[in-house]
C-alpha cells in the first residue's frame, strides 16, 4: 500500500503534465481552426461546438493511432485468432512501442551525461555513429559469415564502439582543455550525419545498388533481429528488451556502483568531488564513454532491426527529442523509460491524426514541449489545477 | 529621527521569517541588534530597506507612518544602509564612488561636477571624522577605509538612519575600535544607528540598547549596562551557553605537520602565501588567526592538495605531502573541514549517508567489487548520526534539508571517522548557531586530546583565542608571528592582524 502510494505521488506531476498539455493542445487546435475563428463572432456557440467536434475527431485518431482501434480490437478478439487481424489490431500500440526504442537509449544515454552535469547534445551523432558501428558490423559477419547470435553480438558491441569513440572525443576536449560540450557535441552531430553521407555514397560494400542513392544495402539480408511477438507482421524485435534492461543496467549503475557515485557526485557538485578525491577528468570521460556507449547501442540496434538500413538521416531528431525524454524523466531510468513510451504514443498516434485530419504531426512537438514544459515546471502544473476555493493551509515557521 | 517598527511579520513559505518584530531607535541613539543567523534580523532590515513588503505591521518615522515600495523610497525617507559586501566599483576614486548616483552636475547638459563633488565629500568626510582622501582609487584602500567610503555614500545620501550590516566581519581588532569611534561620533551629530551584529562583546561596546532576536521574534531587550556576555548569549540561543570552550593543558609531544618554506599562488598567478613555514605537533591546536584574504584559504588548499604548491616542503609524519592529491591526503590522515562547506564540504542533492562516505567510498568497507555496501554505508551513518547529534529525520535525507549546524556536523562526522592525525578546519564555525559552535569545538578539542595535531583557520579572533595553544598570524600571505596562548592578547593579536610586526 506504502509502495503504491509512493508510486502515485511519483507519477503525479508527469500524470498532470501530460493531461495538462493534451488539454492546451486541444485549445490551440480549436482556437487555430480558420473556420472555428470565422465563425466565433456571428455563432459562437455554434463555432465553439464546431471547434470542440474538430479537436475530439483529432484526438481520436491520436488515441487510436497510439494505442489501436477499439473495433479492430473487436474484430481480432472476435475472430478466434486471426493473426492478419490481430496484426491489425495490435499494429499501432505495437509501432509505438517500436517509435519509443531509439527514445529510450538516447534518453538513457544522456541521462548519464547529464547526472555527471555534462550537457552532452551529441545524443543524435552518438546514436548515427552506432548505427555505423552496427551497420559494418551487420555487413562483415551477416549472412551466414558468423552464427547469428554471434553476428547480433558484433552488431552490438561494433554500436557500442562506435557511440563511444564519438563521444570521447568531446569528453576528452572537456576534461583536457575545458572545450564546451555543448558546442563540439553539436558540431559532432553535424559531422556524423555527413560522416553517413560519405560512407553511403562511396562504397560498394556499404552503398546498395546499384548505388545511385545514399542509402546502405538492405541489411534484415545480413542480420535479423528476432522478433518477439508470435505474429511475424509485427515488427517488434529484441531491442526493446535489451533497451529495457539497459535502463536496469544503467540505474543500478548510478546508484548502486562507486563508480556511478562518484559521477553523480561530480555532477551535483564539481568543488565537493575534487575536495573527496574524485578525478573531475576521469568522471568527465568516463561519463562521456558510458553516455556514447548507450546511444551508439541503441543506434546500431535501430538500423540493424526496425530500419533495416543506414541513411545520413538516421539521427533525425532522435537526439533532441531525447533530451527531452531525459529531462521529463527526471534523468532517471525508470522515468526515462515512461517518458520515452509516451513520446512513443504521441509520435505514432500522431501520424495517424495527420493522415485523418487536416492537423499536422508538428502539432505533437508542441503537445510534446508542453509535457516537458510542465514536468519541468510542477508548481505551474499544480497550479493550473489547483482548487481556487481551497487555500492552503499556511505552515507557521519553527 | 526616531525611527520605530511596529508588530513587523513576514511569512516566506514555511518560515516565520520576522514575527511581530517590534524595535526603535531615537535620535542620536545606537541600537544594537543581535542574534544569530536565521532570527531574522536580514529579512528585518530588508524591509526597512524597502526590498520586501512586511505583511503586517508599521514603519514609523518620527511617528508618522511610512511605506515603502521600493528601496529608492527608503533612501528618500533618510534610510542608509551599508551592507556587508561593499558595493563598490574599484577602478573608481573615492569622490566617484560616494557621488554615484547623486551626482552633481553643471551646464546644459548636465555634465559631471567633479570640483563640487569633490569638496562636499571632503567636507563630508570632515564634518564626521571620516578619514579618507577623495582621489584615492578603491581598489588601493584597505577593507577598513572602503567601509568608511560606504558609510560617506549613506551620509551623503542625507541618510539619518544608518543601518550597519555586520560591519566587523571584515575588519581587525583595531579597525573595528576605530568604526566604533565613528559610530559614536555619528550618534553624537544625530544620526540614528542600527548596528546589526552577531557579536556579544561589539553591542556592548558600542550600543545605547540592544534588541536580541531569535528565530523571528524578539526576545528581549536591554541595556549594556545591565548585560553581559553571557546573558545575552542566553537571550539569543534560547538556554544557557558555555561561551569558553574548557579544555585541559595540551599534551604536546612529536610534530605531526611541517611545513617549511611553502610557497602557494593564487588564482591570478600571484603569490597568495609567501614562505610559510611553521610545525603542527601532537595535542596542540594551532590556531592560525587574520582578515579574511591575507592567504589563510590558499594555505589550506595548499595542505589538503586542492592547490599546487609552488615550492617548499609539506611533511606529515615523514611522509611528504606537498605533491599528494586530496585523497593521498586524506588517506595519510588528514581530515578537512573546508572553509566553504557549501561549495567544497557537501554535495547537496545527495543524502545524508552519500555525504557521509563522500571521500571514503572507496574504502573496503563500503566498497564491494566496485558497488557500495549498502548495508554497512547505513550502518556506519547511522551510528554516526547518533554520535554527532546530528537532527534529521532520516539518513536518506537530503543533506540540503538540513539546518547548517547539521551540515556541518555531518562533514565533521565524515571528516573524524578516519584515523585523525591531523585536523585542517578552516572557519569551521562560519555561520552556525551559538549551540553548534560550542559543539563543534568540543569535538576538535577531543581530536587534540586524543593525540591529534590541529590547525584551525578562522577570522574570529575570539574563536583564535579560545582553541589555540599557539596562535599564528598570517598577513599578505606571510605568517607574521607565532605566539603562545599565554602571550596572543586580543592587542597583538590584532596588531599582527593588520601587519604591525614591531
Amino acid at each position: 500500500m506504502n509502495g503504491l502510494k509512493k508510486f502515485g505521488s511519483k507519477i503525479r506531476i508527469p500524470a498532470l503534465s501530460i493531461s495538462v498539455a493534451l488539454l492546451v493542445g486541444a485549445l490551440f487546435i480549436i482556437f487555430t481552426d480558420i473556420e472555428v475563428l470565422g465563425g466565433l463572432l456571428s455563432d459562437p456557440i455554434g463555432a465553439l461546438s464546431l471547434g470542440v467536434g474538430r479537436a475530439a475527431t483529432a484526438y481520436s485518431a491520436l488515441f487510436r493511432g497510439a494505442f489501436g482501434d477499439p473495433e479492430n480490437i473487436g474484430k481480432a478478439l472476435a475472430s478466434d485468432g486471426d493473426t492478419k487481424l490481430w496484426a491489425r489490431a495490435l499494429r499501432p500500440i505495437v509501432e509505438s512501442v517500436v517509435a519509443s526504442v531509439p527514445l529510450i537509449f538516447v534518453g538513457l544515454g544522456v541521462s548519464v551525461a547529464f547526472r555527471t552535469g555534462i550537457f552532452n547534445i551529441g545524443g543524435a551523432g552518438q546514436y548515427t555513429m552506432g548505427a555505423v558501428g552496427g551497420t559494418i558490423a551487420a555487413l562483415l559477419f551477416g549472412a551466414g559469415v558468423t552464427p547469428a547470435p554471434i553476428a547480433i553480438l558484433l552488431v552490438m558491441i561494433f554500436g557500442v564502439i562506435g557511440g563511444a569513440a564519438w563521444a570521447f572525443i568531446p569528453g576528452y576536449l572537456k576534461a583536457r582543455v575545458g572545450a564546451s560540450e555543448v558546442i563540439t557535441t553539436i558540431m559532432l552531430n553535424f559531422i556524423a550525419g555527413q560522416f553517413v553521407f560519405f560512407l553511403v555514397s562511396n562504397f560498394e560494400f556499404i552503398q546498395k545498388p546499384p548505388r545511385n542513392q545514399p542509402v546502405s544495402k538492405e541489411l534484415s539480408q545480413f542480420v535479423d533481429l528476432p522478433g518477439i511477438l508470435p505474429i511475424a507482421a509485427l515488427r517488434l524485435d529484441i531491442s526493446i528488451i535489451i533497451a529495457l534492461l539497459t535502463a536496469v543496467a544503467v540505474s543500478w549503475f548510478l546508484f548502486r556502483s562507486t563508480r556511478g557515485f562518484e559521477l553523480r557526485a561530480a555532477g551535483l557538485n564539481l568543488a565537493a568531488a575534487k575536495y573527496a578525491g574524485i578525478g573531475a577528468g576521469t568522471s568527465i570521460i568516463t561519463a562521456m564513454l558510458i553516455s556514447g556507449a548507450i546511444s551508439g547501442l541503441g543506434g546500431a540496434l535501430v538500423a540493424v532491426g526496425a530500419i533495416k538500413q543506414l541513411s545520413p538521416g538516421i539521427g533525425g531528431s532522435v537526439g533532441f527529442t531525447a533530451i527531452a525524454v531525459a529531462l521529463g524523466g527526471g534523468t532517471r531510468p525508470s522515468g526515462v523509460v515512461a517518458t520515452a513510451l509516451v513520446f512513443g504514443l504521441l509520435q505514432h498516434g500522431g501520424s495517424l491524426m495527420q493522415v485523418e485530419t487536416s492537423i499536422p504531426i508538428e502539432m505533437l512537438l508542441f503537445i510534446q514541449a508542453l509535457v516537458i514544459a510542465f514536468i519541468a515546471a510542477p508548481e505551474l502544473t499544480l497550479g493550473i489545477l489547483k482548487n481556487p476555493f481551497r487555500r492552503r493551509p499556511r505552515s507557521v515557521g519553527k | 529621527m526616531r525611527l520605530e517598527l511596529q508588530k513587523i511579520t513576514k511569512q516566506f513559505p514555511g518560515v516565520l521569517a520576522n514575527d511581530r518584530i517590534s524595535i526603535s531607535v531615537d535620535k542620536g541613539q545606537v541600537l544594537g541588534l543581535l542574534g544569530e543567523n536565521g532570527a531574522g534580523k536580514t529579512t528585518l532590515m530588508n524591509i526597512l530597506s524597502g526590498l520586501y513588503k512586511p505583511d503586517s505591521g508599521k514603519i514609523l518615522i518620527d511617528g508618522k507612518e511610512r511605506i515603502f515600495r521600493d528601496p529608492a523610497q527608503a533612501i528618500d525617507a533618510g534610510i542608509g544602509m551599508v551592507h556587508q559586501h561593499f558595493m563598490l566599483v574599484p577602478v573608481f576614486d573615492v569622490t566617484e564612488s560616494v557621488v554615484l548616483g547623486n551626482e552633481p552636475t553643471k551646464g546644459p547638459l548636465g555634465s559631471f561636477d567633479r570640483a563640487t563633488a569633490r569638496a562636499q565629500v571632503a567636507e563630508l568626510s570632515k564634518r564626521h571624522g571620516l578619514h579618507v582622501d577623495p582621489d584615492a582609487k578603491i581598489e588601493s584602500l584597505p577593507v577598513g577605509v572602503r567601509q568608511r567610503v560606504e558609510i560617506l555614500k549613506a551620509l551623503y545620501r542625507k541618510s539619518d538612519i544608518l543601518v550597519l550590516d555586520e560591519p566587523s566581519a571584515v575588519l581587525t581588532p583595531q579597525e573595528t575600535e576605530e568604526l566604533f569611534e565613528i559610530i559614536r561620533g555619528l550618534a553624537r551629530g544625530g544620526t540614528s544607528v542600527i548596528f546589526i551584529t552577531h557579536k556579544l562583546n561589539e553591542v556592548i561596546a558600542v550600543a545605547d540598547k540592544i534588541t536580541v532576536l531569535r528565530r523571528g521574534a524578539v526576545a528581549g531587550e536591554t541595556i549594556p549596562k545591565k548585560a553581559t556576555a553571557a546573558k545575552l548569549a542566553e537571550m539569543m540561543v534560547g538556554r544557557e551557553v558555555q561561551l569558553t570552550v574548557s579544555r585541559s593543558k595540551s599534551k604536546v609531544a612529536e610534530p605531526i605537520l611541517q611545513v617549511k618554506g611553502l610557497n602557494v599562488l593564487n588564482d591570478a598567478g600571484g603569490l597568495a602565501v609567501n614562505s610559510a613555514t611553521f610545525d603542527v605537533r601532537s595535542g596542540e591546536i594551532l590556531a592560525v588567526a587574520g582578515v579574511q584574504g591575507n592567504g589563510q584559504t590558499e594555505l589550506v588548499e595548499a595542505l589538503t592538495g586542492l592547490r599546487l604548491v609552488d615550492s617548499g616542503t609539506v611533511v606529515l609524519e615523514k611522509k611528504p605531502l606537498h605533491a599528494g592529491s586530496p585523497r593521498e591526503i586524506a588517506m595519510a590522515g588528514v581530515a578537512h573541514i573546508p572553509e566553504d562547506r557549501n561549495r567544497d564540504g557537501m554535495v547537496k542533492g545527495m543524502t545524508i549517508a552519500e555525504n557521509y562516505i563522500l571521500n571514503t567510498y572507496h574504502l573496503p568497507q563500503f566498497n564491494k567489487n566496485g558497488l557500495l555496501n549498502r548495508k554497512a554505508i547505513a550502518a556506519a551513518t547511522e551510528q554516526a548520526v547518533k554520535d554527532f547529534d546530528i537532527r534529521t529525520p532520516s539518513i536518506s535525507t537530503d543533506i540540503a534539508s538540513l539546518s547548517g549546524g547539521n551540515q556541518q556536523k555531518v562533514i565533521v562526522a565524515r571528516e573524524f571517522s578516519r584515523n585523525v592525525r591531523l585536523v585542517i578546519a578552516a572557519q569551521p564555525t562560519r555561520g552556525l548557531d551559538v549551540g553548534s559552535i560550542e559543539y563543534i569545538h568540543r569535538r576538535i578539542v577531543e581530536q587534540r586530546d586524543a593525540g591529534a595535531a590541529v590547525l584551525i583557520v578562522s577570522t574570529e579572533l575570539d574563536e583564535v583565542l579560545a582553541l589555540g595553544d599557539r596562535v599564528a598570524v598570517m598577513y599578505e600571505g606571510r605568517i607574521v608571528g607565532i605566539l603562545d596562548a599565554k602571550e596572543a592578547t586580543r592587542e597583538r593579536v590584532g596588531l599582527l592582524m593588520g601587519g604591525i610586526t614591531k
